[in-house]
Parts: structure tokens; C-alpha cells; sequence
């Protein structure tokens, strides 16, 4: 049993390190002095996050992905909440099957999802631009609101709420009072980790923006300039440590969450 | 609406809307499509069967051995995946290219002496980007699968004189089927219509549907097809998904 | 006292499951009235009706004379204490408590003056700061009572609140509720499946089977009077034995093997009387003599069962027939103590033998 133990955590910490490499090559060679990126490094330098200052197309494209993430982070938590609301306090016919339905993006190839949303924005005659990315986005985000609003609202125990209604309060005031602060995490982590989602998604943005790109578009076609290279290394730098700090943030309202909830009992 | 589509015929930018399965019959007859649809399915199910083949001793040892540092295991397996996919892709461009960090690393070291190249711009390459891609995806389901296997049933399994490689196989492996089962799915469905990593680590011998999709959508301006061609590996996929299920129905009953 | 709370002829189904199946009940003002039944006999769902979170499917329920049928649960003269008390979780003591004083006209200071009454009277003086997640069991049951004793409700309804609390201090919680019932003088409805619970603090009891009221009663007389097999082995144990009508004027007459021939009195007999009969005596309502007394009446049996329960012990004696008799005493001072095998003589209390229809 102790050798077998052994062997496990020798593969564990190597299949660690197999998961990390890659990531970890971005912050060594965003400092790296040379053009190229290969090893052995020539020297230290902090000129490529400089150089990053002065890209215009840069800063739209980052503006383009902050409109985006807010929007459709937004949206996809305001439906979210009314979904989960529906399915969990109202019985309706076909709520199962309507929930399927609702989550199956979230198993669908990204580029099914894109194609079909370009050919539905086409044949509506409808123009590409941020908002077709904003749809695009909502789409994609809600199956994870539904789901994180869904065990938000699972985890709210319905006396709560028939106590208050018994305590005199009105159905409205009872979801501004009750509801809505024992959610209040929930909906937090549900825009955080939509946001993150909508930066980082690329394929849907490719297919649906027009002439204004997103970030990740931006890199995309970075990645046909081996000149930029370092740059695209620092900016990646850059968007590591931001999602890091966006999703230990959502992390700590789900345990938030989590924790108001399990000691209602 | 893209069903529809898909028996259409499109002529530059006028679309044609009579009902045709030319499409079909062209997505299943014309070598090229037929090579990219194989091509899709077997990187796709390598990916699948390696991804969950690490994935699992990793699972195990954290749900058996982690002891009260499991959380922090899993942080640590989540963290570098909550970077972009796409510079993760383009890491591992970066990584095994002929004059990439791992060529010249070892370079370096003289381990070799020419570079590697049987790792870039091929269907390698391609599978050993997303066995890495989508390596957390695989996990967590076993994992979870791993800790609902109630501890006293491995104190039973040894009572009643398993050792633990038949204990492994006759009690905790079936268990963990479902997580398993779940793993390779989650995993199967979308690397099959993955764009990203083929087109940035493939080259042309790595290239798989989704990029002909896109080509077909916006280059060649015959949306019909690349409709066609979404419908065709979607049905392909449900279809090997649901075989794949059904195989495994014996494992997937609630205990 | 009047008529406080009215169920007139309630049905109430979920689908195919009738959950409470033609139930009337007249509540008087100032009563502790206990709504008592094993699990799913449709007891909650009453109190849930009185309250409103349910709908009748047919009848009426009346609060003070006012049909309840259009009335919401935030409008009705009802405060509830739920099973698991629903304490709010982001909400301190005293912002718990004072939840239902927002919907009333009150000035702030006024409703600290409430507040710090209502902890007083329950007993939790000075922790109106103390956060919803850090108070026990007993201390959450508290709280819930004082968030609603201090809207003055009309009703206190009580669902199943000391359920979740261990014995010793379930007991405490009994009689303390007891007490704040007198103090107070709200109606208080108190749902429950615990027999003891419901017969130490109620006025009245209504025992319920399937969604319908099998008897309702005081509760010496739901215990010494059941009006059915089904309420007398509910309430507490009752040895059954099997007789026969050989007479009736004013009285009746029954013959048993182990009884011989006894006389009840018509208001002991409940059922359609039939020639064939079920006699019932509560174990602690036979003694073990000793085989020397000469009184007559005396049954002979073998103990083949004993139960030690501390305070009594309970013995299971054959009697010759194939019925058994349980008998329960108590270990007082001077109570000899017999053991399995031992040959007893019996004497039984006849006149508290009930009988019922087969």
C-alpha cells in the first residue's frame, strides 16, 4: 500500500508538472530579451510589457472585450436567475426537457454553436458587430449561470421563504429581503466566471464580430507575426495573473455561497 | 435553421432553397471530407482514451491519498487551465516547433542533435496539445466519482479477502464508471469540433472538421455545405456518444 | 371562549395523494391544541392550510369568524414556527426577530423595546447581536418563537418544533412552552407525531390517520377512552382480546376466555356493537398479585417476556390461551420482580376494559 502510495504521488507531482509547463513559459519569456522564443535565454528585460503601452489596436480590441464580457455576463446571469427561479419554485410541463435543452450548448462543439449562430444573424439580416458577439456570448455563459443560479436557489430553503410571507412580509419584499441576499453570491460568482468565460472565448467571437475585434481575435492574428511573439507572451502574462485574481474571486463567493446556505439546518 | 440550411445550395452569395442532399451526399463521398471526418475521430478518441487514462491515477491519488490537502490538489490541477485555451494552444506551437522551447532545450542540453520532428505540424502534435487541453475535464469527474464510493465497501471488499489489485478491479473501478464514462465525453464531444488546436499546432496534416467548417463557411462561401458538414459530425458524435453509453449501461445504474 | 379557528369540511389533494381528506375542527381562543398523527397522515398540510402556504382543494377555513379563502399568508392573523425554524441566515438575532415589525408602523425605538421583550420572554437576553449561524438548536427554536410571538398573532402554529432537538432538552422546551402558552395567551397549534409531547402540553388533542380526524379529545380522555383500536395502539399500548356479546341492557355483557365474563358500560363500547367484540385494557391496568391473596377474579398465568424499562418493567404472561397479556408495573419500593417462566396470579381493573367493534 505505501509503495503503491509512492509511485501515485511520483506521477501525480510529474503530471503536475506536465500541466504547469506550458503556462509557466509565458512569464519566462515575456522577460526574455530575444526575438525568438527558444532556449537558452539570452537576458532579462521588462520591454515587451512597454511595448504592449503603445498598441492602439490593442486597447481597442481589450475595450471591444470588456463591453463584451460585462454585456453578456450580465444578460446570461439575469436569465440565469430567472430560469433557475422558474425551475426550481414552479412545476411546469416539459421543465425537464426545456432544462436539457437549456444547458446543451455547454456539451456542443464551440464551432457548431458559432456556425449556427452565424447562420441564424445572416438569415435575419442581421449586422455583425459587438452585440452578435454579445449574443453569442450569452448563449454560451448561460448553461454555467443556470447551473451555478440553479444550485444557488436548490441550496434556498423554501421555508425561509414561507416565513417570511409569515412574518407579514409581501412576495416582493420577500425576494428583496430573503432572497436576493442569500443568492447574492451565487449571482456574483455567476458574472465572475461568466466575465472570464467571454474574455477568453474565441471561436464564437472570430465568427461573429465584424470589423471590431475582441481580445482573444486580437491575439489570433498576433500569432501570424512572429515579431510579436514576446509581446503576445507579455500580454498573456498579463491575462494569466487577471483571470487568476477574477476566479479566486468567484471562488470565494461560491464557498460564501456555500457556506451561508449549508448552515440554514 | 442550420439543418435547413444544410439542404440548400449556396452560389457565391445566392442562396438556392431548394431542398437538396447533394451536401450530405458530398460531406460523405468526397475523399477529403471523409479523411478530415476520420481524422476528427481518431485524434479525437486518442485524445479521449489518454486524457482519461493519466486523468485517472491522478484522481485516485488525490481521492485515496490526498488525505486533507484534496482541495488544495484540485486547485492546483484547475489553476493553469483557467488561462486562455488559446495561448495555451499557441504554448505548445511555441513548445514543440522545429526551433521551439523544447528543440533547443534539448538542444541545448545536446540530448539530441537535430530537431524533433515528429511532434510539429502533424496529428501528434495535435493530441498532445488537448491530451494536455483538456487533462482537469477528466479528473474532476473521477474524482467525484471516486469520493462518493462509500469507504466502507473497500473495508468489505477486504474483509471478504480481495487483495488491492482485485479489490481495484472488482469494487472500485466499476464504481468509478460513471465518472469515467462522464470523463470521455466530456471530452469526446467537443475535441471532435475543436478549431483552435489543429489550426495552430496541426499544420495540414493535423487539420481536422471544424477547420474545413470554417474554410467551407467563410472562404469557399458555400455555407450549405459547412452546414452540412456541423450536421454530419454532429449526429456522428451523438451516435458514438451514444454508443458509448450504451456499452457502459451496466455501469451507469444508480447504486 | 369562543371559536377561535374553524375547519369547515377541508379536502386538500396533491395529484392522486389526498393528503388531508375531509377534516373539521373548531379551535377555541386561548387553546393549546396539538394536531397529532404518525408521518403523512396529512397533519402538516393542515397547519399549512391555517396558515395559508396551502390552498383547500374544498372547504373553508375560518380565523375570528373571517373566511381565510382569499387571504394570503402575509395577511392572515398566523405566525408560524417551522419545522427547522427557517432562522434567517444573513440576518443577526435581532434583526430576525424584528423581520415581521417592518410591515408594521412602528418607531424604531418602539420596536427595540419589542425586541428586547420578545428575547426576554423566550430567553435569550443580550445576544440580539449574536449572528443566525452561531446559535444552537434550542437557542434558533427560541428565536423563531419570539420572530413571531412579537406580531401578536392570533394563532401560533407550531410545526413539529422540537423534532430535531435531543431529549433532555425537548422535555425542557415541553414545558417551557407549556408555560409561554399560559403567559401569553395565544391559541397555539402544535403539530406532532409524538404521543407524550402532545398529551403533556395540550388542552386538546385531535388525532389524525390518512388525511381524516379519528378522534378528537382531551387528552385523559384520548388516552382513556380511545374510540378506536387504531387511536388506543397510537396513543400509548393496549392489549387486545377477543370476546363475545352474551348480554346487553343498560350495559353489556362480554365473554372472554381470559376475562371470563365481564359487564361494560355502553359509554366504554364504541363502534357498531356486532356480536363479536375486541376487549382493550392499558398494560398498567393489571397487577401482579401475590399467590397467596384470595381475591376473586383472579387470572393464573406463566410470564414468557420481560422488558426492563428503569422506572417499570414491562412483562409479557400466557395465559393458557393463545392471547397474551402484557402487563406493565412499576419498580416502586416493596415491587417484587418476577422472571420468565415464573407461574403469577393477575388481578385486572375491569372497569377500565374497553370495547370495540370488530
Amino acid at each position: 500500500m505505501n509503495r503503491s502510495n509512492k509511485y501515485l504521488k511520483t506521477f501525480a507531482i510529474t503530471y503536475l508538472i506536465f500541466l504547469y509547463a506550458p503556462a509557466l513559459l509565458l512569464p519566462i519569456f515575456s522577460f526574455n530579451s530575444s526575438q525568438i522564443i527558444a532556449f537558452p535565454l539570452s537576458g532579462f528585460t521588462t520591454g515587451w510589457f512597454k511595448a504592449l503601452l503603445y498598441q492602439e489596436t490593442l486597447h481597442e480590441a481589450l475595450r471591444n472585450s470588456l463591453i463584451v464580457a460585462a454585456s453578456s455576463s450580465i444578460f446570461a446571469t439575469i436569465l440565469g436567475i430567472l430560469a433557475s427561479r422558474a425551475a426550481s419554485r414552479y412545476y411546469f410541463p416539459g421543465k425537464q426537457f426545456s432544462l436539457t435543452f437549456i444547458l446543451a450548448p455547454l456539451v456542443l462543439p464551440e464551432i457548431i454553436v458559432g456556425v449556427s449562430l452565424l447562420i441564424v444573424l445572416i438569415q435575419l439580416g442581421l449586422p455583425l458587430n459587438l452585440w452578435s458577439v454579445v449574443l453569442g456570448h450569452t448563449l454560451l455563459i448561460m448553461p454555467f449561470s443556470i447551473l451555478i443560479m440553479n444550485s444557488a436557489f436548490n441550496n434556498l430553503d423554501i421555508s425561509l421563504e414561507e416565513a417570511s410571507l409569515d412574518l407579514g412580509e409581501t412576495p416582493i419584499g420577500t425576494f428583496r429581503r430573503i432572497i436576493l441576499p442569500l443568492v447574492y453570491p451565487g449571482i456574483m460568482a455567476s458574472l465572475l466566471l461568466g466575465f472570464t468565460l467571454s474574455l477568453d472565448e474565441f471561436i464564437i467571437a472570430f465568427f461573429l464580430t465584424g470589423t471590431e475585434t475582441t481580445l482573444p481575435v486580437y491575439i489570433w492574428s498576433l500569432f501570424r507575426f512572429p515579431k510579436q511573439l514576446p509581446a503576445t507572451m507579455a500580454l498573456g502574462t498579463i491575462l494569466i495573473f487577471v483571470s487568476l485574481i477574477l476566479l479566486s474571486l468567484g471562488e470565494y463567493f461560491r464557498r460564501r455561497a456555500a457556506k451561508t446556505q449549508t448552515s440554514v439546518m | 435553421m442550420m439543418f435547413l440550411l444544410s439542404f440548400w445550395t449556396q452560389d457565391y452569395l445566392i442562396l438556392d432553397k431548394t431542398f437538396t442532399l447533394n451536401n450530405y451526399i458530398e460531406a460523405f463521398t468526397q475523399p477529403v471530407y471523409q479523411l478530415l471526418f476520420s481524422r476528427s475521430l481518431y485524434i479525437s478518441l486518442t485524445v479521449t482514451f489518454f486524457t482519461v487514462l493519466l486523468a485517472y491515477p491522478m484522481a485516485y491519488f488525490i481521492s485515496f491519498y490526498g488525505g486533507n490537502r484534496k482541495a488544495l490538489w484540485l486547485f492546483l490541477i484547475t489553476i493553469p487551465f483557467w488561462t486562455s485555451y488559446l495561448l495555451r494552444m499557441f504554448l505548445w506551437k511555441v513548445i514543440l516547433g522545429y526551433n521551439g522551447v523544447l528543440n533547443s532545450f534539448l538542444l541545448w542540453l545536446e540530448m539530441i542533435t537535430e530537431p524533433l520532428t515528429f511532434i510539429l505540424y502533424n496529428s501528434n502534435a495535435v493530441i498532445i496539445a488537448l491530451t494536455h487541453g483538456w487533462a482537469p475535464f477528466a479528473i474532476l469527474p473521477i474524482f467525484v466519482s471516486l469520493e462518493k464510493i462509500d469507504r466502507s465497501l473497500l473495508e468489505a471488499s477486504r474483509d471478504l479477502g480481495d487483495g488491492p489489485i482485485k479489490q481495484f478491479f472488482r469494487v472500485i473501478l466499476p464504481l468509478s464508471m460513471p465518472g469515467v464514462v462522464g470523463a470521455a465525453l466530456i471530452i469526446f464531444i467537443p475535441t471532435v469540433g475543436d478549431y483552435i488546436t489543429p489550426k495552430l499546432v496541426g499544420g495540414t496534416d493535423g487539420l481536422m472538421i471544424a477547420n474545413m467548417i470554417q474554410v467551407q463557411f467563410s472562404k469557399a462561401n458555400n455555407a450549405p455545405l459547412a452546414a452540412a458538414l456541423s450536421v454530419s459530425s454532429l449526429v456522428i458524435v451523438a451516435f458514438i456518444s451514444i454508443v458509448f453509453v450504451l456499452i457502459n449501461k451496466k455501469h451507469l445504474r444508480r447504486y | 371562549m369562543s371559536k377561535l379557528v374553524q375547519v369547515k369540511n377541508v379536502f386538500k389533494s396533491f395529484g392522486d395523494i389526498h393528503a388531508v381528506n375531509g377534516v373539521s375542527l373548531d379551535i377555541q381562543e386561548g387553546q393549546f391544541y396539538s394536531l397529532l398523527g404518525p408521518s403523512g397522515c396529512g397533519k402538516t398540510t393542515l397547519l399549512r392550510l391555517i396558515a395559508g402556504f396551502e390552498k383547500p382543494t374544498s372547504g373553508q377555513v375560518f380565523i375570528d369568524n373571517t373566511s381565510m379563502d382569499n387571504i394570503e399568508p402575509n395577511l392572515r392573523p398566523t405566525n408560524m414556527v417551522f419545522q427547522n425554524y427557517a432562522i434567517f441566515p444573513h440576518l443577526n438575532v435581532e434583526e430576525n426577530v424584528a423581520y415581521g415589525l417592518r410591515n408594521k408602523s412602528e418607531k424604531k425605538s418602539d420596536q427595540n423595546k419589542l425586541v428586547d421583550e420578545a428575547l426576554e420572554l423566550v430567553g435569550l437576553s443580550g445576544l440580539n447581536k449574536r449572528s443566525a449561524n452561531a446559535l444552537s438548536g434550542g437557542q434558533k427554536q427560541r428565536v423563531a418563537l419570539a420572530r413571531a410571538l412579537i406580531l401578536k398573532p392570533k394563532v401560533l402554529l407550531l410545526d413539529e418544533p422540537l423534532s430535531a432537538l435531543d431529549k433532555k432538552l425537548r422535555e425542557q422546551m415541553q414545558s417551557e412552552l407549556r408555560h409561554l402558552q399560559r403567559a401569553v395567551g395565544i391559541t397555539f397549534i402544535l403539530v406532532t407525531h409524538d404521543q407524550y409531547e402532545a398529551l403533556t402540553m395540550s388542552d386538546r388533542v385531535a388525532v389524525m390517520f390518512d388525511g381524516k380526524v379519528a378522534q378528537e379529545a382531551s387528552p385523559r380522555d384520548l388516552y382513556e377512552l380511545p374510540n378506536s383500536q387504531k387511536v388506543a395502539s397510537f396513543i400509548g399500548e393496549m392489549t387486545f382480546i377477543k370476546g363475545e356479546i352474551v348480554g346487553e341492557n343498560k350495559n353489556l355483557q362480554v365473554q372472554s376466555e381470559i376475562f371470563g365474563k365481564i359487564t361494560i358500560d355502553k359509554s366504554r363500547v364504541f363502534g357498531q356493537s356486532s356480536k363479536k367484540m375486541v376487549l382493550g385494557i392499558r398494560p398498567e391496568k393489571i397487577a401482579i398479585v401475590p399467590k397467596t391473596s384470595r381475591s376473586k377474579d383472579l387470572i393464573s398465568g406463566k410470564i414468557i417476556d420481560v422488558s426492563y424499562f428503569g422506572e417499570t418493567t414491562n412483562y409479557k404472561v400466557s395465559c393458557g390461551t393463545i392471547e397474551t397479556l402484557t402487563i406493565s408495573s412499576q419498580n416502586s419500593v416493596g415491587q417484587l420482580s418476577y422472571s420468565v417462566g415464573e407461574e403469577i396470579q393477575l388481578k385486572a381493573d375491569m372497569n377500565n376494559i374497553i370495547a370495540f367493534s370488530v
